[in-house]
């Protein structure tokens, strides 16, 4: 495995939220209600039971705790630092009705977790050989979490990987003041130490390795190759040097170093948590005047709102109903935008400037389905590959999980969905199926 | 993984976790659900003569914010018929039938304990529970607590059940005795295969101060409770242990009180008791708090390297000593950590109002509280009232003086120290 850049980009960012010591903890697991059938672990796309982790943490049963989180997902140390609970587990706790603050569920999560990563905890065997293998696409957080289950039932398992670093986008794309690379890789080791999960980096899906070849290799395979590149703008000027795609630069200012200097004004095109990240990753690395442009109206932004409010917080400002047309000039670069209204519908001949002296597009990445498009019994849409509840495609022997299968969620969904795949192929692989 | 098998007198579990005889182990439905949730064992409610109960029935203490440290009820015995009982123990058993299922009882004549015992185990009863212990209601009727602090009815009734019982008999003991030694010692010599305890304590749980009726309110009118809950722990824990520790007293334990969770029963269990029981945590939290439990002991006894429950159970019974055979050399001291310390100061007002005033203001404009160390008697008080965890340790002084004992001190004049903080 690759050592990653001790003097990456990323490096500079401190935990947004910062980690428990043990009389936090504490005090704040005390104070869960340990609700029956409780609404955080219906919000929780990995069903994690979430009161008899707390409650654990609360009894001192700490082995005990971060087995819960385990149990239910391999993954639980990523999640409780990268998961929106205030979305999720934490927006629905009981104490929101109460007007009271709600439980810290992923800072409960993280505590207990990192725990178990400090003490070298190690929970899980391998099941007893089944002399099947399974061949795993791209070494994301749904394959990792399959290919951990897999394991667990006792199949063997090879990861195919694009890149030479693994973790996918907890790796290559999670905000770094949520989570850095370095903690990721953790991670995947901690994961792999399973034992007989072989990984080969290098190795690109429809460049390096058909499916077919795949097939042939293996008794079963698992697509998790998450999302394809950036999509820029196909209008003048959107080619050039100052313009470009926000995934491909979180990556590089994860993995290495971005060049900021001389870049007083940026400018983030999008409305989702993509863009969000970028433009609070732009403020915390020191550029003066961040602008987010999207075409919507504020409140019809898809990245999540306390995201959004916390980079505004941190001096973001927003240039809403406006999509760029033209990027003109270089160094800085003007943005000559198309006004829109609260419909996102264009107003005739209103159009706005902007300068700027980077520009990051965050309008959405491509999709990989193509790769599997035609098929015998594949089905991809929209460029994502259709699966049903246990992540089968309906062709025989291949099942997909994670962005890949459900066009970009959280790390916590892809957990979700290469676990429960996972079980689906071990009932195909044991001929239930 | 360590091996949580149990033997409370003959009465084998899968693991030491026990219903307490209580509302939790009302029914064959319960209790099923229960042993679905882990639990190794139930005391089924006591049987008896069916009793007609009150409404309201509980009340609890709450302590700064936590509701129900403390717990009391003026509920009987069984309010449901016994034959309902006896076939849902008989279902119990045919469909768990390697949990233990104890049958606790209470009734009064001679006759009346052997047809009762009888049923009971013709019904499946692993085990049987004499409830000589409930301190309300059932005591003015010459029951429950009336026999406990009696010795010999204790004994007679013991004789009795054992006379007629062919499966372990336990006597469950009431905490509302002055010494508890008698007592166990009673049923012993009855014959009793083990000895279960506390049983509720003698309380008034609070008063409603507007209505000026305690709690739980009957109409105008209430009664003395039972109390049990986390806060009798402590005097649960040094009545079971005065039984283990006594050298006569040879009868297995079944501890009870104040259980909440798996430190508070590896307490028990290494103060001797060989199981536990559990009624108020679980009727506050539900039965699933068992999975705590069992992995709590589970992962202790592997960190301590115990592979059985008999390399736990009396651990900590040698450190039970009379006060005279402590060490009055032994020396410990307060110690601060500075760089934990957030400046609260309640180590200081503690020492200066509650104990040897040895505590000090912080100096030179910081903010951590200095120690007198010449005053400092280790009485562990600011410890106690820290609110970080590890801040302030009591730390062993080596003072020169080797073991001296009040009872060396007495007998042989063996030199003591001089004496810190008596001015």
């Amino acid at each position: 495995m690759t050592t990653i850049d001790e003097r990456r980009s990323e490096a500079v960012f401190d935990d947004f939220k910062p980690a428990y010591n043990k009389a936090q903890a504490l005090a704040e697991a005390n104070r869960c209600l340990y609700c029956e059938d409780a609404p955080c672990i219906q919000a929780c796309p990995t069903s994690i039971n979430i009161p008899e982790f707390i409650r654990k943490i609360a009894t001192e049963n700490m082995r005990g705790s971060a087995r819960t989180i385990f149990d239910s997902n391999i993954l639980g140390m990523s999640c409780s630092r990268v998961c929106p609970v205030e979305t999720l587990c934490v927006g629905d706790c009981v104490y929101n009705h109460l007007d009271a603050p709600p439980i810290q569920i992923g800072k409960l999560q993280r505590y207990s977790t990192d725990l178990a990563y400090d003490a070298g905890w190690s929970f899980y065997e391998p099941g007893e050989d089944t002399g099947k293998t399974v061949g795993l696409v791209g070494a994301g957080p749904a394959s990792l979490a399959c290919a951990h289950e897999l394991r667990r039932l006792g199949h063997g398992c090879t990861v195919y990987e694009k890149r030479d670093v693994v973790g996918g986008l907890n790796t290559t794309g999670v905000a770094p003041y949520k989570m850095r690379a370095d903690r990721s890789e953790e991670e995947v080791d901690w994961v792999l130490s399973i034992g007989g999960i072989e990984v080969r980096t290098g190795v690109q899906f429809g460049r390096d390795l058909g499916l077919a070849e795949m097939e042939s290799m293996h008794d079963a395979v698992f697509f998790g190759a998450g999302l394809g590149a950036d999509r820029m703008l196909d209008v003048p000027g959107g080619d050039g040097d100052a313009v470009q795609g926000a995934v491909h630069w979180i990556e590089q200012m994860k993995l290495g170093r971005v060049a900021l200097g001389g870049v007083q004004r940026a400018v983030v095109v999008g409305g989702g948590n993509t863009a969000v990240d970028a433009v609070r990753e732009l403020i915390g690395l020191g550029v003066p005047n961040v602008l987010m442009v999207y075409r919507g109206p504020e409140a019809s932004m898809s990245g999540y709102q306390h995201e959004w409010v916390e980079a505004k917080k941190d001096g973001a400002r927003g240039l809403w109903g406006a999509v760029p047309v033209a990027f003109e000039g270089d160094q800085p670069v003007t943005l000559r935008c198309q006004r829109l209204d609260g419909d996102k519908k264009p107003i005739a001949g209103a159009f706005t400037t902007v300068k700027a002296d980077l520009v990051l597009l965050a309008i959405g990445q491509g999709k990989l389905g193509g790769l599997l498009e035609g098929l015998d019994g594949v089905t991809v849409q929209w460029g994502r590959l259709v699966v049903d509840a246990d992540g089968f495609s309906g062709r025989k022997g291949l099942f997909a999980g994670g962005d890949a299968a459900n066009g970009g969620k959280e790390v916590v969904n892809a957990a979700a969905e290469g676990k429960r795949a996972a079980q689906a192929i071990d009932r195909y692989l044991k001929g239930a199926k | 993984m360590a091996d949580l098998t149990s033997n409370t007198g003959g009465i084998i579990s899968p693991n030491p976790f026990w219903l307490a005889s209580a509302p939790p182990a009302n029914s064959g439905d319960q209790i099923m659900r229960a042993f679905d949730h882990g639990w190794g064992g139930a005391v089924w409610k006591t049987l008896g003569s069916p009793i007609q109960n009150v409404s309201s029935r509980f009340g609890a203490t709450n302590y700064r914010g936590t509701a129900a440290i403390g717990f009391n009820n003026i509920e009987l015995i069984t309010d449901r018929p016994l034959e309902v009982n006896f076939r849902e123990i008989a279902e119990v058993k045919k469909r768990y039938p390697k949990h233990a299922v104890i049958v606790s009882l209470m009734v009064e004549t001679r006759d009346e304990w052997q047809d009762i015992i009888k049923r009971s185990i013709d019904a499946g009863a692993d085990g049987l529970e004499l409830n000589f212990g409930c301190p309300h209601g059932m005591c003015e009727r010459g029951m429950g607590s009336a026999v406990g602090q009696e010795p010999s009815v204790n004994e007679k009734i013991t004789s009795w059940a054992k006379e007629f019982s062919t499966v372990p008999v336990l006597v469950k003991l009431t905490p509302n005795v002055a010494d508890i030694l008698p007592h166990g010692m009673a049923a012993q010599a009855g014959g009793g295969d083990g000895v279960s305890l506390i049983n509720t304590i003698k309380s008034i749980i609070g008063v409603d101060i507007d209505r000026m009726v305690l709690n739980p309110r009957v109409g105008g009118l209430s009664t003395n409770g039972g109390y049990c809950g986390a806060a009798v722990k402590p005097i649960a824990l040094h009545m079971a242990a005065s039984l283990a520790r006594d050298p006569e007293f040879k009868l297995p334990i079944s501890g009870i009180g104040g259980v909440t969770n798996w430190r508070d029963a590896v307490e028990f269990l290494l103060l001797g008791s060989s199981s536990v029981q559990v009624c108020t945590e679980v009727m506050l939290r539900g039965y699933r708090i068992v999975e705590d439990m069992i992995e709590g002991l589970n992962d202790y006894m592997d960190d301590k390297g115990m592979a059985t429950m008999g390399d736990l159970v009396g651990r900590a019974i040698p450190s039970y000593s009379e006060w005279g055979n402590l060490d009055l050399n032994y020396e410990t001291i307060a110690e601060i950590d500075s760089g934990t310390c957030i400046g609260c100061n309640k180590c200081m007002v503690a020492c200066h109002d509650g104990a040897h005033q040895c505590i000090h203001p912080p100096t030179d404009g910081g903010h951590v509280p200095t120690i007198d160390l010449d005053e400092c008697v280790g009485c562990n008080l600011c410890q106690i009232v820290c609110p970080v965890p590890d801040c302030i340790t009591m730390v062993e002084v080596d003072n020169g003086f080797s073991r001296a004992t009040w009872n060396d001190h007495i007998n042989d004049g063996a030199a003591l120290r001089p004496k810190k903080g008596a001015h």
